[in-house]
């Protein structure tokens, strides 16, 4: 992800916290976006993340990192406790989708996910042309990516219906961070969505 | 980087009894305690380092009378080192039964003028930490920056957050549980089974008898020493080699690992003492600060103000990152403070002593919270 989305996306989030209120960040990384909502939003809150080095600099940023798997639930969380549960652009790596998305909404009152746009027309002229795309966005061949699940925003929105999840609002950014409102699926680089039940 | 050196124990006497949870009391008595790098103005620097089973006051540094006795835990505190005496005062005490010059069973009982021996009173991980703030009070620190422990220290360094909430501004519990499960329990019961049935221990006053209960201790220990190691550690630093070319079929060492235990039973058998170990072990197995709560742990650590550090160790079986995991869950579930750090690490439990970088740099990361 480059840098411009990677601050529209975290700009989005921020904005729908408020102050206060206690954020669950899953797959924090170094605990960049939990830092600046405790410093901009007085949130409180906790994040999740698997891989050894990003708990080390997350600890170092001053954040209550829980090292631990998203892959096997949020046990040990306690229903309902978090005003907000973020996914940011972790769900395509992860392989329990479904399981990830109910589980964000049991322990927390809102499910905050973004996702890369597999759909995004880069993406579909890569595919034309025959090969994968590889781009600043999704900088992995086939063969080394992270990512797990390659879905678009009418997949996700399809499966949301099917699970009876509540869109309660979505933001589409392109590759400059700006907002994308015509045809999001086609322009849309990242999708940001809030869900409910 | 180079350790801090010469280091010299000091003594605190201590003469307002102490109230042991157990029932008994201690009229007076005598803590030995260590200390590296400088208190500051503000007394707000200082971290106290709780020993585990076998640990003492000795934490880092060597002896001017010995080079080669070289503190427990000296991999992490030095200038430079994550418990950096630049920055800290850090502070390392024998716990009181023990058996390196605090108040212990080998002491002289007032009320005899013979050794306590099997009379010394069992004590807890909570008159442990009464004791420490008495030493505390001794040192004028009205509040650690931090408190720290492995395994039975680690347990010291919760127990601090309970009693004494406004007295712990951190605590780093690494590789401890909430509470020991019954299978640790047995191993421990075991272990001071092979003391109480040596032939020399004698009730616990073999002082008098000129006698120590050497083959009882050297069995306890073997047996915990396999508990500290991971399988695959011990298959990876002995597998079934053998001393010699060959079996011998008999009963003497063949086995590497025979020798390594033999080994670390005798050394260990040859300075510890016998009623100190049956007191540490039951120390542990009496830990539970949910008993009173109705074994609900949250509720238990509910008073804690101390922001925490809990870390865990993926080969620690005697002490499993599960074991964290439920301090880590009743403090999310309190809304406390923690962070968790569960390390990849082949040495099993006794990976908290080991010199590893990751595990060193999160205890160093989690560190740059204190601002003394």
């Amino acid at each position: 992800m480059n840098q411009a989305i990677e601050r529209a996306d975290f700009d989005l989030i921020a904005s729908w916290v408020q102050p206060g209120e206690r954020v669950l960040d899953l797959g924090c990384g170094d605990g960049s976006l939990l830092k600046r909502l405790i410093a901009e939003r007085g949130a409180r809150g906790y994040g999740v993340e698997l891989e050894g080095a990003e708990v080390l600099a997350a600890i170092g940023n001053g954040i209550n990192v829980i090292q631990g798997n998203l892959e096997q639930g949020l046990a040990g969380f306690d229903d309902q406790t978090f005003n907000h549960v973020v996914l940011s652009r972790t769900l395509q790596t992860v392989r329990h989708t479904e399981r990830i998305l109910g589980e964000m909404l049991r322990v927390g009152r809102e499910a905050v996910v973004s996702f890369p746009n597999f759909a995004y027309w880069k993406n579909r002229m890569a595919v034309m042309a025959g090969r994968m795309p590889v781009s600043e966005d999704l900088p992995y061949e086939w063969f080394d990516t992270p990512n797990l699940r390659f879905f678009t925003l009418l997949d996700f929105e399809a499966l949301c219906a099917k699970m009876g999840l509540v869109i309660r609002e979505r933001q589409v950014l392109d590759e400059a961070g700006r907002l994308v409102t015509e045809e999001p699926n086609f322009l849309g680089s990242l999708a940001v969505y809030r869900l409910g039940r | 980087m180079a350790g801090i050196g010469i280091v010299a124990a000091q003594n605190a006497h201590f003469t307002q009894p102490l109230h042991l949870k157990g029932g008994g009391v201690l009229p007076a008595f005598g803590l030995v305690f260590e200390t590296y790098g400088t208190l500051n103005a503000a007394k707000s620097n200082a971290i106290l380092v709780c020993h585990a089973l076998s640990g003492h006051h000795h934490v880092a540094g060597y002896t001017a009378d010995n080079p080669a006795n070289i503190g427990w835990w000296d991999n992490i505190v030095g200038p430079g080192r994550p418990l950096d005496t630049e920055r800290f005062f850090i502070v390392g005490v024998n716990n009181l039964g023990g058996c390196h010059g605090s108040t212990g069973p080998a002491s002289i009982n007032p009320a005899t003028a013979k050794p306590w021996g099997a009379d010394f009173p069992v004590v807890t991980v909570e008159d442990w930490v009464a004791s420490q703030a008495r030493l505390a009070d001794h040192l004028g620190i009205d509040a650690w920056a931090a408190v720290m422990g492995g395994s039975l220290g680690g347990m010291q360094a919760l127990q601090w957050t309970l009693t004494y909430p406004e007295r712990v501004r951190h605590a780093l519990v690494i590789a401890a549980a909430p509470k020991l499960s019954a299978e640790n329990i047995a191993f421990n019961d075991v272990a001071r089974q092979a003391i109480l049935t040596d032939p020399d221990f004698h009730g616990g006053h073999f002082y008098e008898h000129g006698v120590r209960p050497l083959r009882g201790l050297r069995l306890a220990r073997m047996l915990g020493h396999i508990t500290y190691l991971s399988d695959d550690q011990m298959a990876e630093k002995f597998g079934r080699r053998l001393r010699v070319g060959a079996g011998s079929y008999g009963f003497d060492v063949e086995f590497e690992i025979e020798s390594y235990l033999r080994y670390q039973g005798d050394k260990f058998a040859g300075v510890f003492d016998a009623n100190t170990y049956l007191r540490m072990t039951k120390a542990l197995d009496y830990f539970d600060p949910a008993q009173d709560f109705d074994d609900d742990l949250a509720r238990a650590l509910a008073r804690a103000r101390a922001g925490f550090l809990v870390v865990a160790f993926t080969t620690d079986w005697r002490f499993s990152p599960g074991r964290s995991r439920e301090l880590v869950h009743a403090m999310v579930h309190n809304g406390q403070s923690v962070a968790y750090a569960e390390i990849d690490s082949a040495h099993g439990h006794d990976s908290f002593l080991m010199d590893e970088p990751h595990y060193h740099a999160v205890v160093t990361n989690y560190l740059k919270r204190i601002k003394p």
